[in-house]
């Protein structure tokens, strides 16, 4: 009974939204197959109410202030950013399993046509193996990105991560340094990605002083943020949210671009809550942000955390000391998750401006299901609840 | 009498042609059972080999031909249903490789143990999963075997481990295993496999060493479709002999696409853990039709041509019903009744999978430790929690 309720809870929701192009991007699954699903199109009508996407995406604004633009999507973002560091960096090399034909999800798409097979080549099927491989490359001095090819897979690799990267400089008094190491890897939730292909593992990373986790809301900021990862002189992580990776379409400029690290992005101004989030849960806060003003009145300030390590504590202590509420939401388990961190930060720094709880709304402290994702992830419904409790509190 | 009518009736069958009178021929025509030659094994630090003759009985044939030909319908249907989207997740097809799970399975006892990674419907099947519960965990229902929670790539059963989606993670489960069979000294063993691509991981050469080391009797099982996802095996290892791979464990390279030669290799190798040699390799030359999942068309790096080459001169369904029937062992009408009584039994199953309920929302949480009593588990909402049983 519970199931069916909710499910015509989701239904009503998702009938005053506008669906366009995200059913399509949404339900892409890995590489080529969206010829296949136009051609089912008809079959659709019937089942699309329960595989919609849990959020609209919303684009960010044309850039003016870096040249040329080009329409792009989540992927084409990326391979420009490889493209014009492989053009700019002649030791930059990109490996991983499957990068050579363009990738499972076309992010290196003609760079080893372009660049040559020394430069863009694939690894064996060894997760522990690129990773500690890509330490090295970086350490001889060569600008090394390497893929994995989920951020479900990146466990076998992560001794080489928290162990080898992260410590290097430091206990090596500043001799050595793989700084010159990004690590690449799909992120997220998917809508039917099950146990082994929708993780969010920031939050384990985020425990390893020396590492740096990015994760992007949309093309414009992946490439601009890959550069700047690339670039940087520390190790980092840079999630790329799967499920928006054809969904999510802007305007990006073709040439190369940077956006700082470790600064967070107010993308809307508020009063009353401040909500943070990061990656495709930005999108849903977005919508949150319109449903309280519409319904509550309330003014929220949305802001991209964007650089998960070292986080802008400035910015989201600032915008809570002003409205005085937070709400954190992400789709890792609560326990444990990056929210808690943030929490636990501000309250220390702004205990006497809150108003009421920092409230966290995240997944279930279980493992990402299977058939019930739709129940797991937290969507806008939820945040939205959590909102209206916060200004009632 | 009735031997002089037998008689008369054969004989006006030959002059009208055969085919028409299928009443004249009873059982008793047939074969019971018939010694076919297959490939030589290629060996690794072994003084014997398998046998090449091999018999195989009237009974075994028709029983392995139904097994294959219900596994090759089970995927197929499966295609089908995920084109429709009924089935939605991943899912990793195993049609062409059909005599590998026959093969093993005929020379081990269902109270060995066995493991493998995600291609694991054909596993699921032969280790005593029906095909209803297959496909109703396919589809996500609460017939299924894993109860809806795990999908295609987390099936089990008794003695069946899964079903394991991190490549290469469960063959030192598998070892393990197979060291609780030693210790508890029950003569069980473990078939541990894994793929092409998963043979390069490194915790598979950590288990090579534990297990030969300890002496364990686990069967390490390489099945070599020649593909890891979209790469070839040419282009992924330093050395394509994987049945060489273990160094210091013994090795046999076996043909795939046969299932009695996959069968025969499987009692050499199980006699040879079961007498406490210890751990020994096997290579299956195999291939898959589909592509990896059902995402990947399979064209990509493999030609058609190729793809069709294997399945006219190799598919080990198409192999078992030419031996069976050119050594009268059993009658093109009678294989035809057993594809005809297949096709319901999936068609039966398919029905299920798409109306079985889906599991009930409770399920979400439970079962994620084990405790008692109930645990609270929080989530999207700090004030509202949920329960799980364990």
């Amino acid at each position: 009974m519970m199931a069916a309720a909710a499910r015509f809870f989701i239904r009503g929701a998702n009938s005053k939204l506008s669906i366009s192009g995200v059913a399509a991007g949404a339900q892409s699954s890995l590489g080529a197959s969206l010829l296949k699903l136009s051609a089912s199109c008809n079959s659709r009508t019937k089942t699309q109410r329960r595989h919609v996407a849990h959020f609209t995406f919303q684009p960010d604004p044309v850039p003016t202030q870096y040249g040329p633009t080009q329409k792009m999507n989540l992927f084409q973002s990326v391979t420009s950013a490889l493209d014009n560091t492989l053009a700019n960096d002649p030791t930059a090399v990109i490996f991983g399993e499957d990068v050579a034909f363009g990738g499972v999800f076309r992010c290196t798409v003609g760079l080893r046509d372009k660049y040559g097979k020394d430069r863009v080549f694939n690894t064996p099927l060894c997760e522990q193996g690129i990773v500690g491989f890509g330490i090295g490359v970086a350490v001889a001095g060569a600008t090394a990105i390497a893929e994995i090819q989920f951020a479900d897979y990146i466990f076998p690799a992560f001794d080489q991560i928290v162990n080898e990267a992260a410590k290097y400089r430091y206990r090596s008094g500043n001799l050595f340094d793989c700084g010159n190491l990004t690590i690449r890897a799909p992120w997220g939730c998917v809508g039917h990605g099950s146990l082994y292909h929708s993780q969010s593992p920031e939050a384990f990373f985020a425990h390893c002083p020396g590492l740096k986790i990015v994760i992007p809301r949309g093309p414009v900021q992946a490439k601009g943020l890959l550069l700047s990862c690339i670039a940087d002189k520390n190790p980092c992580i840079f999630f790329e949210p799967k499920i928006l990776y054809r969904a999510a379409v802007e305007q990006v400029p073709v040439e190369a671009y940077t956006i700082p690290l470790s600064q967070a992005d107010i993308l809307e101004e508020g009063s009353d809550v401040t909500l943070v989030a990061w990656g495709t849960q930005i999108h849903v806060m977005r919508e949150v942000a319109n449903m309280a003003q519409e319904k509550l009145g309330v003014s929220c300030e949305v802001i991209d955390l964007q650089t998960i390590l070292p986080w802008d504590v400035e910015t989201v202590c600032k915008s809570v000391a002003k409205t005085g509420r937070l709400l954190i939401s992400h789709e890792a388990p609560i326990t444990g998750g990056f929210a808690a961190e943030i929490s636990s930060t501000v309250q220390e720094e702004c205990f006497l401006n809150l108003e009421a709880p920092i409230s966290r709304v995240c997944g279930y402290d279980t493992p990402f299901p299977h058939i019930f994702e739709p129940f797991y992830i937290p969507d806008k419904w939820k945040c939205f609840d959590a909102i209206k409790r916060m200004i009632n509190y | 009498m009735l031997t002089n009518i037998s008689n008369v009736l054969r004989a006006c069958a030959q002059r009208n042609g055969a085919a028409a009178v299928v009443a004249a021929r009873t059982y008793a025509d047939f074969t019971t059972q018939a010694t076919f030659e297959v490939k030589k094994c290629d060996v690794f630090k072994l003084d014997e080999a398998p046998a090449t003759q091999v018999v195989m009985t009237r009974d075994e044939g028709l029983r392995y031909y139904r097994i294959m030909q219900t596994m090759r319908r089970m995927e197929l249907k499966a295609d089908q249903l995920y084109k429709q989207k009924i089935i939605r997740g991943f899912c990793h097809l195993y049609d062409g490789q059909e005599a590998c799970a026959v093969g093993i399975e005929a020379s081990i006892n269902l109270s060995d143990h066995l493991i493998t990674a995600y291609r694991a419907h054909g596993y699921t099947y032969t280790r005593g999963g029906t095909v209803k519960e297959i496909m109703a965990e396919l589809t996500g229902r609460r017939g299924g075997i894993a109860k809806g929670k795990g999908g295609s790539m987390h099936m089990y059963c008794k003695h069946f481990y899964g079903g394991n989606g991190i490549v290469g993670a469960q063959v030192p489960l598998g070892a393990g295993v197979a060291l609780a069979c030693k210790y508890q000294g029950n003569n069980e063993l473990c078939v541990c496999l894994y793929g092409d691509g998963a043979a390069n991981q490194g915790q598979i050469f950590e288990t090579y060493n534990m297990a030969a080391l300890w002496k364990l009797p686990v069967i390490f099982i390489c099945e070599n479709n020649r593909y890891g996802m979209g790469t070839s095996v040419e282009r992924a290892a330093a050395s394509t002999d994987y049945f060489k791979r273990g160094e210091f464990i013994p090795g046999l390279r076996v043909d795939g696409m046969d299932v009695l030669c996959v069968r025969e290799a499987t009692r050499f190798a199980a006699d040879h853990c079961r007498s406490g040699k210890g751990p020994i390799l096997m290579e299956l030359q195999t291939y898959r039709y589909h592509g990896h999942s059902m995402s990947d068309p399979g064209v990509s790096y493999r030609t058609r041509e190729e793809i069709q080459e294997v399945r006219s001169k190799s598919d080990p369904i198409s192999l078992l019903k030419d031996r069976m029937l050119s050594n009268n062992m059993a009658s093109v009408e009678e294989l035809k009744e057993i594809d005809v009584e297949v096709r319901k039994e999936i068609e039966d199953a398919a029905q299920f999978a798409t109306t079985d309920p889906e599991p009930p929302l409770d399920e979400l949480c439970n079962h994620v430790f084990s405790n008692n009593p109930p645990l609270e588990v929080r989530g999207t909402h700090p004030w509202a929690k949920l329960k799980s049983v364990s």
